[in-house]
């Protein structure tokens, strides 16, 4: 029977939200193979986190734990080793989660010790070994099948809702196997500190890009984010230039988000901005420039400049509320 | 100190996908260097060199996996200032991802290099697990999506910052180890190696490739090797069953004034 071991990541008492679309993703894997959800939990002292998974249940079968000192902070050296052990001990045939930096970081590394296949930044499952990726920057959807079990996956958070709550998994401990750092040290960890929703959960997102000119200008955009308590967004002009923080950046090679509302706001629409937004439900674009090809995608197109319309839009949608 | 740089060629992204018989059909690509492998290549020159003086502070080799008349792209890599070349003669298209990693494991230790430097993600496939599968495989530590490095010589380590979920993550790795590089990479004063002048500012971007150095990289030594030499049989994990164009989009509309856009997302689209 299948086994499919999803690795959630917590705090000292809880699952970290950004897990959550991975337990679904997990989920449906199990259940299109006819067999079981597993989580695994990875800390110095993982108890309290695993308590708080088990409470909420997704519909796993059991939550696993393995305590060792070097699993904090999180390296994928060390983590690497504990889930290619768990997938071991458990007999797991797949493995994986969210495609946060950290799964992105130590999936494929176990995958490879394993000699195992993986899909990475899934956005859908086909069938308990198929899945649906975006490749190429979002111009093509390619479906893989993997050929051998286990597999490695991670799943892209915009395209799995949160999973439903459910079920008494049983809680029990993996006993560590070696881990190791293999030297790598944690110096710092800066997190980009911001009352905002995170931008991959945010039912409304508003990016600006290099037609903003400076970092300062983006407090008229951020107006408008609060206003309508949402994330903020850039192009990767905008973050290159230092205009707003690097951990922004929208596209192929940054966020991935889906929102109900997304306002790109002096972008010009580079096929691997649109790769990071055009899931997006309903797509506003401000832009000085008819021609620019953000104006493909949008279903609402205003040719303007930023400065002449972002402060009237927000004057007109204080005025509604 | 040894740098194995890992560079892909892949169809140009500029031009139009095209899908035919359930696959991409690259058969009429242009096929160009990927642009994170560019950026790999300059972080490695730039570790390199000691601006300002003739000193080369390690020998920079680039390893491309491709058939091996289709080796343009690392041509470019050696006119930017890479010493040597090597090819992996492969039909890349149809290696998977564990293979290739494999195939650049055994370079990395037939050449007994220090580091590895890989791009993040290939543009193409958008696998973004090459760099990680090797440092798997060869049990080293490795530091992903680098947007900072910081050489210490003496220590023999590299301090990298690395773009994590909110925030940045400031990893410090011994070599030998595998680093793979993110877009801030190549920004004027992403790299460091406490040789060249600390308050030196690079151009943006990877470099373009001097009429000199252009001259200089026909005379340069191009290896060529297969998969046989490294003890590697291909294998394939992944099999592609079916390939689609995105969702298309329902046409938009222009909007005369904020007013009227206001308007149309509050009782039209229903979002405000
Ligand atoms: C490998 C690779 C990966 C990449 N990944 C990403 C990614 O993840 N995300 C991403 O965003 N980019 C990415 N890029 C970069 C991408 O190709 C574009 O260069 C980038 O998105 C351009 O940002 P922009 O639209 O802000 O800037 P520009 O293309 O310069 O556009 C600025 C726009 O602002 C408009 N404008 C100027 N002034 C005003 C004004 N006053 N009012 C209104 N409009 C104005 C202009 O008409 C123009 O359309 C990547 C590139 C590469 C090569
Ligand atoms: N055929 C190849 N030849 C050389 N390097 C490769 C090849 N395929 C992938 N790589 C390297 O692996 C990185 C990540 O690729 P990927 O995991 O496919 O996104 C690329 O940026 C390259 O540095």
């Amino acid at each position: 029977m299948s086994k499919v071991l999803v690795i959630v990541e917590t705090s000292a008492s809880d699952i970290k939200p950004q897990s959550l679309p991975g337990i679904t993703a997990g989920k449906a894997i199990a259940d299109k193979s006819g067999g079981e959800l597993h989580l695994l939990v990875l800390g110095a002292s993982p108890d309290a986190a695993a308590a708080a998974v088990a409470a909420k249940g997704y519909g796993a079968t059991a939550v696993h734990t393995i305590a060792h000192a070097e699993l904090e902070p999180m390296t994928a050296e060390a983590w690497g080793d504990a889930i290619a052990h768990a997938v071991k001990s458990l007999g797991a045939t797949a493995f994986g989660g969210t495609a946060t930096s950290t799964l992105r970081d130590v999936v494929p590394r176990v995958a490879a010790v394993l000699d195992a296949p993986m899909a990475g930044e899934i956005t859908g499952v086909v069938a308990g070994d198929t899945f649906a990726r975006e490749v190429s920057a979002g111009r093509a959807i390619v479906q893989l099948k993997m050929s051998a079990a286990p597999f490695g996956f991670t799943a892209r958070a915009s395209d799995f809702e949160p999973p439903a709550e459910g079920g008494t998994p049983s809680v029990s401990a993996i006993a560590a196997p070696e881990i190791s750092k293999r030297g790598a040290t944690v110096l710092s960890l800066e997190k980009t500190e911001s009352a905002r929703p995170a931008l991959t959960e945010a039912d409304v997102v508003v990016s600006g890009g290099r037609g903003m000119q400076k970092g300062e200008n983006f407090k008229v955009l951020e107006e408008l984010t609060d206003l309508l308590g949402g994330a903020l967004g850039a192009s990767r002009a905008a973050t290159d230039a230092g205009m707003v923080p690097a951990d922004l950046q929208v596209g192929q090679t940054g966020k991935v988000v889906a929102p109900n509302l997304y306002f790109a706001v002096a972008i010009s629409g580079a096929i691997q901005h649109l790769a990071g937004m055009k899931g997006s439900k309903t797509i506003v674009a401000i832009n000085k420039d008819p021609e620019a090809p953000i104006f493909q995608v949008a279903d609402y197109g205003l040719v303007a400049k930023w400065e002449d319309t972002v402060p009237k839009l927000i004057e007109l949608i204080k005025a509604r509320k | 100190m040894k740098i194995l740089v890992t560079a892909k060629r892949i169809p140009d992204p500029d031009e139009n996908l095209k899908i035919a018989n359930g696959a991409i059909d690259t058969s009429a690509s242009k096929w160009v260097p990927n642009a994170f492998d560019e950026y790999a290549v300059e972080t490695a020159l730039r570790l390199a060199e000691h601006v300002g003086s003739k000193d080369r502070l390690a020998e920079i080799v680039v390893l491309s996996i491709c058939p091996k008349d289709k080796k343009q792209h690392l041509t470019q890599f050696l006119a930017m200032g890479a010493d040597r070349g090597i090819i992996v003669d492969a039909d890349d298209t149809a290696l998977d991802a564990q293979s290739v990693a494999k195939l650049i494991a055994g370079v990395f230790k037939k050449e007994s290099c220090d580091l590895l430097i890989a791009g993040k993600l290939s543009q193409d496939a958008e696998g973004n697990e090459v760099a990680q599968r090797v440092a798997g495989l060869l049990n080293l530590p490795q530091a992903t999506f680098g947007a900072t490095v910081n050489w210490n010589r003496d220590g023999k380590t590299l301090a990298v910052a690395r773009e994590v979920e909110d925030g940045v993550e400031t990893k410090q790795i011994p070599l030998p180890s595998v680093l793979s590089v993110d877009l801030r990479i190549v920004l004027p004063t992403s790299v460091v190696n406490n040789a060249t002048a600390a308050d030196h500012k690079y151009q943006e971007g990877p470099r373009l490739a001097s009429l000199r150095g252009i001259t200089m990289a026909k005379r340069k030594k191009v290896d060529v090797l297969t998969p046989a030499d490294l003890g590697v049989s291909a294998g394939l994990g992944v099999a592609l069953a079916g390939v689609q164009p995105p969702p298309a989009r329902a046409a938009g509309q222009i909007v005369e004034s904020p007013e009227q856009l206001v308007e149309k997302l509050a009782t039209e689209a229903k979002v405000l």
